[in-house]
């Protein structure tokens, strides 16, 4: 029971929160990224892969709400299965990239976030993702309710990782995680496990992505694939440190918050300081800020 | 048409050569990947085209500078990052992450000093007019960046393959822990390799705005990913490999180019996911599945 309490003290908070604070944008970033982050905890926490090319499930969550929006004329939450649709069908066709071990994985994953990107932003398919000059779906736009699916889709990530700390699947994830072959030794199908994981955290970003695309409703391809996406959502779970669900959770509400406060007027000093701390993390506490509680003995959600 | 693609493609594949040699290099020595790598080489560029705009340097000169002064960043470099990477467990992936923040604060850090405009360097500065090769017209400055990494890459065969301290390295490469045991001082010989990766992604550096028509700090990234692609095709750990895997990946880019223009752009992407899938001992990689 105490794992509900913090998630839900947040989904409360941010459910309240727009009639509270008028940048409503704003407020819907910050859920977004709690979502991308926990679904990125999902498939890097769990079973040590870690995607670079996380974004482009999100890239693609957001066309696929885009084209069902423009071509089909798809209701917005029909369009939305479209978006999470779409970045299953990529987590498939990827599939064959966990047989990949973990530079390899992550880097070929990065290539094939690229390689979506260039297909998704080529002049010659301008006819149907209108090509590098963006998407306007602004027939749909309705920020107030969007943002509260943004909300439904943040509970299903934070449920997921409830359910991985504390079912038997999750516990075999991170068996497969430390030890492959012991792992399957012991009867745990690895390939089943790694495809389920995979497949949730995909699910998640194009869910992200789509709502994007619904609440933002004007976007070029830059937005949707761009790398900025992969990398805060990488900093925010390293930092508040993976496989739990209370690090990636502080991990974006200090540095998202901190980004916020400070401004963004000049995004350079924060990519820098976000590359720092990305350093200083790998070098001397790779296990995030929660490791700092947990080393002590102390259980943390 | 066929001809004139194929010679341009190996041209310009030289030079991809000597993008992906110091990579490989690191990655060969080391067992880790430096992200970074697309950046250093950036940073490169931008030497270069301060070093031309502000006194007049030739990019030839400005390559030996960089090289020496990127070397000896190198070092402490190496010291400070690299032992402690690698008694971590799992320090191919750590070291990973750890240069993609690298990465990012080089980025950051050039944005900050020069700005996100493109920068590029006249080309009559490596001659005029174009040189006939097999029927093939190219451009001056491409066989002058060709001719360049040439050099290189020999002047690599030689350390690795002429030299004491070559030898050495290989052995490193070969067995980390044997190394050790034969009483080789390892973190000195990867110092000096580490140093001399950097130095070579400088000069190819240099290089870059005449061969990518002009350079931006973001870059990095994109550079990486085609450095990887280059040293895969050419067999991970095998720094010689780069000479075919970089013509490879410039022959397949001139063809696209030709056939298929739209499209060219995917082709990094395409031939690192396709080789690693299908053949990630690379071309003349023995039979051990590594990836």
């Amino acid at each position: 029971m105490r794992d509900f309490a913090l998630p839900i003290l947040v989904l409360a908070a941010f459910a309240v929160a727009p009639f509270l604070y008028s940048n409503e944008l704003m407020l819907f970033n910050f859920v977004a990224f709690l979502a991308l982050a926990q679904g990125l905890n999902i498939v890097y926490g769990f079973t040590g892969y870690l995607p670079f090319g996380y974004v482009g499930f999100y890239g693609a969550g957001a066309y696929g709400f885009a084209l069902a929006v423009m071509h089909l004329h798809a209701p917005p939450l029909l369009a939305m299965a479209a978006g999470g649709g779409a970045a299953l069908v990529l987590a498939v066709v990827l599939l064959p990239l966990l047989r990949l071990s973990g530079a390899y994985f992550a880097i070929s994953s990065l290539a094939a976030a690229q390689a979506v990107y260039e297909v998704v932003s080529n002049p010659a398919l301008e006819k149907i993702t209108k090509g590098p000059y963006g998407v306007s779906l602004t027939a749909v736009f309705a920020p107030r309710f969007s943002y509260y699916i943004a909300l439904a889709i943040l509970a299903l990530a934070f449920a997921l990782v409830i359910w991985l700390r504390n079912s038997r699947f999750g516990l075999a994830l991170q068996a497969i995680r430390e030890d492959p072959v012991s792992a399957s030794m012991a009867g745990v199908s690895v390939v089943r496990g790694r495809t389920i994981a995979w497949l949730l955290s995909a699910l998640i970003a194009g869910l992200v992505g789509a709502v994007f695309a619904w609440h933002i409703s004007v976007f070029y391809p830059d937005t949707a694939f761009d790398l900025g996406v992969s990398i805060f959502a990488t900093v925010f779970v390293l930092f508040g440190g993976a496989t739990t669900l209370t690090g990636p959770l502080l991990g974006v509400l200090i540095l998202y918050g901190v980004y916020n406060a400070i401004g963004i007027t000049v995004p350079q000093y924060f990519q820098f300081i976000y590359g720092a701390l990305i350093v200083g993390l790998v070098l001397f506490l790779p296990n995030g800020l929660v490791s700092l509680l947990t080393s002590r003995g102390i259980r943390v959600p | 048409m066929l001809i004139g693609a194929i010679v341009a493609g190996i041209v310009f594949g030289l030079y991809f050569a000597l993008v992906g040699l110091g990579l490989n290099l690191v990655f060969g020595v080391m067992r880790i990947v430096n992200l970074a790598h697309g950046d250093v080489l950036m940073l490169g560029g931008y030497t270069a085209w301060w070093l031309f705009s502000a006194f007049g340097l030739h990019p030839l000169e400005a390559a030996a500078l960089v090289f020496v002064v990127f070397i000896v960043v190198g070092f402490p470099l190496y010291y400070a990052v690299v032992p402690r990477l690698q008694r971590a467990r799992d320090a191919e992936m750590l070291s990973l992450i750890l240069f993609f923040g690298l990465s990012q604060m080089i980025e950051a850090l050039t944005t900050i000093a020069v700005g996100t405009d493109q920068r590029s360097l006249p080309g009559r500065v490596l001659g005029i007019g174009p040189v006939i090769l097999f029927g093939a017209r190219l451009p001056k400055p491409w066989v002058f960046s060709a001719a360049v990494s040439a050099v290189a890459v020999a002047a690599v065969y030689v350390y690795l393959y002429r030299t004491r301290l070559g030898t050495l390295t290989r052995a490193v490469m070969v067995s980390r822990d044997e190394a050790v045991a034969t009483g080789i001082d390892i973190h000195r010989v990867s110092a000096i390799a580490f140093g001399i990766a950097l130095g070579l992604a400088g000069v190819a550096g240099v290089f870059a705005p005449f061969m990518l028509g002009s350079i931006t700090p973001d870059i990095g990234v994109d550079l990486n990913l085609t450095a990887f692609a280059v040293i895969v095709v050419g067999t991970l750990g095998n720094p010689l490999g780069t000479v075919a895997g970089g013509i490879i990946y410039g022959v397949s880019l001139m063809l696209m180019q030709t056939y298929f223009s739209s499209w060219a752009n995917l082709l990094p992407d395409l031939l690192l996911i396709a080789v690693l899938l299908v053949r990630p001992e690379g071309l003349f990689g023995r039979k051990v599945r590594r990836a």
